[in-house]
């Protein structure tokens, strides 16, 4: 068998320290992932350090901002009455990922880590530059219909599966990052990375790293947002396209707006360009088919994902209509 | 004693067991000695096996054997010429990508997992497709007669009727996937004696073929399988890799488990093949159908033939004096298909359900009112009266409960903010099938009655059903009765499939129950009892323990007479997202029109199961192939998509309910395939009532609802 080592600690110190004395460590938080990856054959590391135990489950507002440590359940985020209260969008997207029974064990960090459900990723007899950087890309030219169509590269096409990354990447989240020296910050958007040439790399979290919390900072976005997700089935489904959309409206004026969208690129795509062009405009059809056509500027498709060109749009101006219609 | 918690007489009897956890299904038997079987597969599509390396999984820890075709136990079968079932470990061919070519046995299930992954094969590979629809459009592709072409009247009459319309329909590959993984154990023990515990519809049948496969007496092999959780058609064979678990068995003496992983359940145990189907029908303008072509291909394997009813509701469903259907199957690089639910009638029904709405949309006419107007007054196609059909009862009831009247011709009509509404209908239809059956009945002086009989239960409900019919024969609760099945020593039942069992096994409790009841009114009348006085009584006046009896029963010549069929109504609303293409089901009825329902709880809940695949086999299900490995993709629960709770609405099912006077002392046909025969193209319907989109290719998925 395929043996490995399974070390349980209580606090972050004892858990960095065990990372930063193996590289084949890997931290196990809710395993929802990271087990299926092992059984599979995809990932096999020689210690699983639990940190379940680990108290980094606060959901806590702290000054200016909201603290959610890593260790927190999607569940127990999604319903927290802070999150419900302050940071809706976050709230719609958890519960619209997985199922009850996955989210009760998920944490915010796994869901972080979580890596792409690309089905080349998970069968170890096909090409899969992600899996194993060289072999080829499964997906450009084979079964693409879940794939990106945002910041891809002919290495890889996969994309990020969450959709709590979505929100948070939207609400200007950041990530604080810990190893034995210290803490680091970072910001949600720089979290996740595109795949270039080293599609092997999800994100920039370092192998003696390990996500501590996020800092969310308050806003007013709570009123007026909404997450979209478009998928093939009511419940346990991957996005075929996901948006993320919170306005802060003055009348009907846009005074402040985040668009993000999921299940298009290989991290969380924030919509920057379409946020710029509302800013100040008039909360209206017109403008948000103009923002949704500046959204799609650069997607390119694959072949069977190509609806999502106009999948996409359409779910941006459906987003912002039920964002702004929001009482 | 057991406290019940509900109850009714109607209870499912079996219910307790199964939502307590104590049905024992057979992957939860512990054998002394068990081992765990593990298979290898095949990396490679098509070609050979050029070498096997086990050295390193015969060593490593645990490991009892490693079974392949280098060194497989006597299968006396195999060694013959000839023959159409797949020789496991008797070929080094390699016929599909995921093919078995080796079974690792070790003493823990993680162990032989790890050796499974040790062993190291070699192949000469050949060119393949795995691409049905290349192989279709492919003129140089084989293909192959899947049914003697069928003519009724002029040959493709609807090219030139006053309304035409001609279209292509085309259907994926599903799985059938149902909960319970499928596997053996087998325990072949001294002087060949087998005991195996399956997943299976038919014990007596999984008994014959590990006969006939090993040439043994078929008095040998004892085959358990109480409880089965859930088959749709899969578990209507004994597939190789079983035969293969057997084989390890014998060839190490102890008893072996095989389950197979979930991405196995894709490649080796069937699905319900793909399909490319041609409709044309012909009406005229007054919406009298004047011609109907039903033209199909169908997914077969290179190593084993398949074939199913694809076009065999065309032949009789509507009134029509032309009709012609031809049905071709057309082999590719992928393991067998098999029966799934409503088999080939339902992607038939796909096509000409489908159709038959785009005929009536031509016509301008209520497809329902099309649907009417062209109900036939007999079969055609056998030139014999039905037994019992209230087509035009179910259509009035189930257009009531969906709201019907609501629903407006033009599509698009129904619109509430992005969301567009629609109705749809379809009819469904299946032969009312009954076979040959025995059941032994012991009434016991205590007021009991056993009964025993070789069938299975993969969940319709059959011990609950033969149960209630007992019940009513004999004037005794419910309670007191056990129906025994799943054990091949019992009386010869047939396979559960084909929606027969009630039919089949149904008629011989009833007989055998008419049998007791007058062997206790003659002991009665011998004893000078009273005719009224009950069986426990009248058992004890004459001191007997018990009284049995064993009954076969058939049908008789009224099979010649009549036509005999099942039938069901789909109704659905649908609501069609504008922007992002989803499609929500907002309600759905069904109406069975199926006879006598015996067990009205179980029966209900077949059409509600029914409702659930239609709608999988609408909207989400879909079993995807990259044809340049020839390998499945999302061969998962969370990629390959059955429907979930979110996506079923409220299902309303209402049954007619009158006795078929002629098919069996019940008068009840069975309804496991209607429940889902047609449900496809009511949804399918329903979308382009909502939208004007139609949707030939399922599943309807939200890109194709943007695309199209």
């Amino acid at each position: 068998m395929i043996n490995f080592q399974y070390l349980r600690t209580t606090t972050s110190k004892s858990a960095l320290n065990l990372i930063s004395k193996d590289k084949n460590s890997k931290f196990l938080a809710g395993g929802t992932n990271l087990i299926d990856l092992m059984k599979r054959g995809v990932t096999s590391p020689e210690k699983l350090i639990d940190i379940n135990h680990v108290p980094l489950k606060q959901i806590e507002a702290v000054g200016d901002q909201i603290i959610i440590g890593a260790l927190a359940s999607n569940t127990a985020v999604a319903e927290h009455a802070l999150i419900k209260e302050k940071l809706p969008l976050l709230a719609m997207a958890l519960n619209a990922g997985a199922s009850a029974q996955l989210r009760n064990v998920a944490t915010v960090g796994g869901n972080m880590m979580q890596r792409t459900r690309c089905g080349y990723f998970y069968d170890t007899e096909m090409p899969c530059n992600k899996r194993q950087p060289g072999s080829g890309c499964g997906a450009i030219g084979g079964f693409n219909r879940m794939h990106a169509i945002f910041g891809t590269s002919d290495q890889c096409i996969a994309v990020h599966p969450s959709d709590m990354c979505i929100a948070l990447v939207a609400l200007d989240a950041t990530v604080v990052l810990s190893n034995a020296k210290g803490e680091r910050k970072v910001l949600f958007k720089d979290f996740h990375r595109l795949p270039g040439d080293t599609p092997q790399l999800d994100n920039n979290l370092k192998a003696d790293e390990m996500i501590v919390r996020l800092e969310i900072p308050n806003n007013n976005l709570n009123k007026n947002s909404y997450y979209l997700k478009v998928r093939d089935r009511a419940s346990y489904a991957f996005a075929l396209v996901s948006v993320g959309a919170a306005l802060e409206l003055s009348d009907n004026k846009i005074k402040d707006v985040r668009l993000a969208m999921g299940g298009v690129a290989h991290k969380p795509w924030r919509l920057t360009a379409a946020e710029n062009f509302l800013k100040g405009k008039e909360a209206s059809a017109e403008n948000f088919e103009q923002a949704a056509k500046l959204a799609m500027t650069d997607a390119k498709g694959f072949g069977e994902n190509n609806f999502k060109l106009q999948m996409a749009p359409n779910s941006i101006i459906e987003a912002l209509t039920v964002a702004k219609s929001k009482a | 004693m057991e406290k019940r918690l509900i109850k009714d007489e109607n209870d499912r009897v079996d219910g307790i067991f199964k939502v307590t956890g104590k049905a024992k299904y057979f992957a939860e038997y512990e054998l002394p000695g068990l081992t765990y079987g593990v298979l290898v597969t095949s990396t490679i599509t098509k070609g050979r096996i050029t070498s096997l390396d086990t050295r390193a999984a015969e060593k490593a820890p645990g490991v009892i054997s490693v079974v392949s075709h280098l060194n497989k136990p006597s299968a006396p079968a195999y060694e013959q010429e000839g023959g159409s079932a797949m020789k496991i470990f008797y070929t080094d061919k390699i016929f599909y990508n995921g093919q078995p070519i080796a079974i690792v046995v070790a003493n823990t299930f993680e162990r032989a997992t790890y050796a499974a992954s040790l062993v190291k094969a070699t192949y000469t590979k050949d060119a393949f497709n795995t691409d049905f629809e290349k192989a279709v459009g492919d003129a140089q592709a084989k293909k192959l007669q899947g049914q003697p072409d069928y003519k009724r009247g002029i040959e493709n009459a609807y090219q030139t009727a006053e309304v035409k319309v001609e279209e292509k329909y085309h259907l994926p590959i599903e799985t059938h996937n149902p909960m319970e993984l499928h596997g053996i154990i087998a325990d072949w023990r001294t002087n060949n004696q087998v005991v195996v515990y399956a997943k299976t519809q038919g014990v007596k049948a999984t008994q014959g073929t590990i006969a006939n496969v090993f040439k043994i007496p078929i008095e040998n092999i004892q085959v358990n399988s109480e409880f089965v959780g859930g088959g749709f058609g899969m578990a209507l064979r004994t597939w190789p890799v079983e035969i293969a678990t057997v084989m390890a068995s014998r060839q190490i003496g102890k008893p072996v488990k095989l389950v197979l992983t979930r991405m196995q359940m894709f490649t080796m145990v069937g699905n319900r093949p793909a399909a490319v189907q041609t409709i044309g029908l012909g009406a005229k303008k007054d919406g009298t159908l004047t011609g109907i072509t039903h033209r199909a291909f169908g997914e077969t394997s290179v190593y084993e033939n398949f074939t199913e009813g694809v076009v065999n509701m065309a032949k009789f469903m509507y009134q029509c004096d032309n009709v012609n259907t031809q049905y071709t199957v057309v082999p590719v690089d992928l393991g067998v298909p098999i029966w799934m639910r409503g088999p080939g009638e339902a992607t038939g029904a796909f096509a000409l359900e489908s159709a038959i709405d785009e005929m009536a949309h031509a016509l301008d006419m209520d497809p329902l009112e099309f649907r009417i107007k062209n109900d036939p007054e007999k079969d055609q196609q056998r030139d014999k009266p039905f037994s019992d059909k209230n087509i035009k009862e179910a259509y009035r009831v189930g257009a009531q409960k969906i709201g019907w009247s609501e629903r407006k011709n033009k599509p698009g009509s129904l619109v509430d903010g992005q969301w567009k509404m629609g109705y749809g209908v379809s009819i469904g239809v299946f032969n009312a099938n009954r076979g040959r059956a025995s059941v032994k009945g012991i009434l016991k002086a205590d007021g009991s009655l056993v009964l025993q009989s070789a069938t299975s239960d993969i969940g319709p409900g059959t011990g609950t059903g033969m149960t209630l019919i007992a019940s009513r024969v004999l004037k005794i609760p419910a309670g007191k009765i056990k129906f025994e099945l799943g054990d091949s020593s019992l009386p010869q039942a047939p396979s559960q499939g084909g929606s027969a069992t009630l039919s089949t096994v149904g008629s011989a409790v009833n007989d055998v129950c008419v049998a007791l009841k007058s062997t206790v009114a003659e002991l009665a009348a011998n004893s000078n009892m009273d005719a009224t006085a009950n069986f426990a009584d009248v058992l004890k006046k004459n001191n007997l323990p018990s009284i049995e009896v064993t009954k076969q029963s058939q049908a008789g010549k009224e099979r010649d007479e009549y036509s005999m069929y099942s039938f069901s109504i789909h109704f659905v609303k649908v609501k069609v997202h504008s922007l992002t293409g989803v499609v929500k089901v907002d309600k759905i009825v069904s109406v069975g029109d199926s006879g006598t329902i015996v067990s009205p709880k179980t029966a209900r809940s077949q059409m509600v199961g029914g409702a659930v695949g239609g709608v999988g086999m609408a909207l989400t299900e879909e079993s995807i192939i990259d044809h340049r490995f020839g390998r499945y993709i999302n061969n998962n629960f969370a990629d390959y998509h059955v429907p979930v709770n979110a996506d079923i609405p409220e299902i309303e099912v209402h049954f007619i309910n009158k006795p078929d006077p002629y098919i069996n002392p019940m008068g009840a046909k069975g309804m496991g395939e209607i429940a889902l025969i047609g449900f496809s193209a009511a949804v399918a319907n329903a979308v382009f009532n909502a939208t004007g989109k139609r949707i030939r290719t399922l599943p309807i998925t939200p890109d194709k609802i943007l695309a199209s």
